[in-house]
């Protein structure tokens, strides 16, 4: 914004805002070309975008609304809060809630440590940091398909990688929480990478100089990262955790493809019992409050965390 | 280390050294068993106690996977989608990026934030409209239909990374193409496009691993396996050959090993824009 004074007339429509402060000049033929530029430029995504993200954001709601009937040409039956007074008597909504609940409980705090943990090792001067920091990436661009087959079968009861090395015999995927803790298992192996490289940039851009004083104070390398490194890099862990937590209550993939949210549904979580509802049972009023709940569940963890993470001092 | 004696910092070091070496063989695991599996023969896939390295290593899995099970075919869906998806998210999300980066017109704070709505809601949350739409649009069991939803749906993130990339591009090299006469798509094209290619190139990668590893919605529109992308493929496969491990497998380890490279090959990209928060758990 600094030599703007020298060239307001190109500037101006260029879009700076120093120029919003003025009163809006006269439509000259040049600015209404650059109008219809913006709209050019923008038209053909936005309208997409709108199709495609928009259009269905406000079709959720209105569909959960209705015993939504699938056969064309028949009506469907306006419901109104129906579905959603369904859901909070439904034991699956909330059984589906509680699984996705521990499997965010476990895999979130263990991702943020282990991330920590291994961003502060990576954190210095040494070989194959590079490697090192590939190789912990391996499995965030791994797909989901992939490492849930593959975690099916390590946990094998009978011949499978785990319990055949451990000398275990133990029904994993046959019980709720054992379950329960492969799917978590999984996420952590998946999320670790991720965290650790978010962490590992945070860390390397706090100022050497806080560090160094804080060396001359006789602080040995713990406090120092207590006192210097974690209140430094405090919003990127907030950042990481609010990530975290919303992608922990959207875990799909693992538990459609290990489990099926059996046996016996003991470990359905939200969204695969969402999908069962709409896509197996055809029931798309249902399934769209489902998905409609827990969206505003995800909206108020965020809200929540956000919160909690901006003043630091008060918590104590 | 800030302070300290030598033979102190290379004892730290060694440690260092030592616990990332031990995470990393755990967490390298599953990947190495995954690879040892698919070379073995499907009758020893399962033996008790396990063995990491096989005995008769054998490629009739790849081969197997490639040819009659149709793996090839998948593998060319699967790329043909996600090509045409980049390129089309590409081109639609830079000219949007460019037009909040450097315009000002009615409407685009609202805009702008409707754009930021999209970038919040998850993508399941409007998967049941999706596919209503989809149908009506006659988008269902087509790859077309996958690249427009997956156009659409990268849209946001997309345009919101380009946008505060373009915002740092001075203003004096647009204003001086200006003075030379140079419409808006001129300097798009000539400038504003060439000067973002780091940024480009991190969207492009970004965009093109989405597509390729999607799941969920091609399970849910499409149905006829002449149109299966990879994921679809490796998962409905495993439903119905729980036993052919060592098939599931080699299709994994082939869908596996492009996302792999690309990783690999622009590793700084990637590190780069994860930083700015580019991509999501």
């Amino acid at each position: 914004m600094t030599a703007s004074s020298s060239s307001t007339s190109i500037s101006g429509f260029l879009g700076r805002s120093v120029t919003s402060l003025r009163p809006r000049p006269r439509v000259n033929p040049r600015r209404r070309r650059e109008l219809a530029a913006a709209y050019l430029f923008l038209g053909p995504g936005f309208l997409l975008f709108a199709l495609i993200i928009l259009y269905p954001i406000v079709r959720a709601f209105q569909i959960s609304l209705y015993r939504w009937s699938i056969v064309p040409g028949t009506a469907s039956t306006f419901l109104g809060l129906h579905n959603y007074g369904r859901a909070l008597h439904d034991p699956l909504f909330w059984r589906g809630l509680e699984n996705a609940g521990f499997y965010m409980a476990v895999t979130v705090p263990a991702q943020i440590v282990l991330g920590m943990a291994v961003a502060v090792l990576l954190n210095a001067h040494m070989p194959a940091r590079a490697f090192f920091r590939a190789i912990y990436y391996l499995p965030v661009v791994t797909s989901w398909v992939v490492v849930s087959l593959l975690f099916r079968y390590l946990f094998i009861t009978d011949g499978g990688f785990i319990n055949g090395e451990l000398h275990l015999n133990i029904d994993w995927l046959g019980q709720r929480w054992t379950a329960m803790l492969v799917l978590s298992i999984l996420g952590i192996w998946k999320g670790i990478g991720w965290s650790m490289v978010i962490f590992l940039g945070a860390l390397q851009s706090v100022p050497r100089e806080l560090h160094e004083a804080a060396a001359v104070d006789g602080a040995k390398a713990l406090r120092r990262f207590r006192a210097v490194s974690l209140p430094a890099i405090r919003p990127v862990i907030a950042f990481v955790t609010i990530l975290l937590v919303i992608g922990g209550f959207n875990v799909f993939i693992s538990v459609y493809l290990i489990t099926q949210g059996g046996p016996l549904d003991e470990t359905q979580v939200l969204l695969t019992y969402m999908y069962r509802e709409a896509f197996s049972y055809l029931d798309f009023g249902y399934g769209s409050a489902l998905a409609f709940v827990l969206t505003l569940i995800v909206f108020v963890l965020a809200l929540v965390q956000l919160r909690l993470f901006r003043r630091p001092s008060e918590a104590v | 280390m800030v302070v300290g004696n030598p033979g102190r910092a290379r004892a730290i070091l060694v440690g260092r050294l030592a616990l990332l070496s031990l995470g990393a063989v755990v967490l390298m695991i599953p990947f190495i068993y995954m690879v040892a599996t698919s070379f073995k023969p499907n009758t020893l896939v399962l033996e008790i106690p396990p063995q990491i390295i096989p005995h008769h290593p054998t490629i009739a899995n790849y081969t197997s996977a490639w040819t009659s099970n149709r793996f090839g075919r998948y593998f060319l869906n699967s790329l043909f989608v996600a090509i045409a998806t980049t390129a089309a998210a590409l081109l639609l999300s830079s000219m949007m990026a460019y037009a909040f980066a450097r315009f000002r017109f009615p409407g685009r704070r609202v805009l702008f934030g409707l754009l930021l709505i999209g970038l919040m809601v998850p993508g399941m949350m409007v998967l049941i409209p999706q596919f209503l739409l989809a149908k009506q649009l006659l988008l269902l069991n087509s790859l077309w239909g996958l690249i427009v939803f997956y156009t659409g749906g990268n849209l946001a993130l997309n345009t919101f990374l380009l946008r505060s990339f373009f915002q740092d591009i001075p203003f004096e090299l647009e204003e001086a193409m200006v003075v030379d006469g140079a419409g808006p798509w001129t300097r798009f094209w000539r400038l504003i496009l060439p000067l973002s290619r780091p940024a480009l190139a991190i969207v492009a990668i970004f965009t093109f691993l989405a597509s390729w590893d999607e799941f969920t919605w091609a399970l849910t529109t499409i149905n006829d396996p002449g149109k299966y992308t990879l994921p679809i493929a490796i998962a409905l496969f495993e439903g119905q050959h729980s036993t052919s491990w060592g098939l599931v497998f080699a299709a994994s380890t082939i869908a596996v090993v492009p996302a792999i490279a690309i990783f690999v090959v622009f590793q700084r990209q990637f590190i780069s824009g994860l930083a700015s928060g580019a991509l999501k758990a």
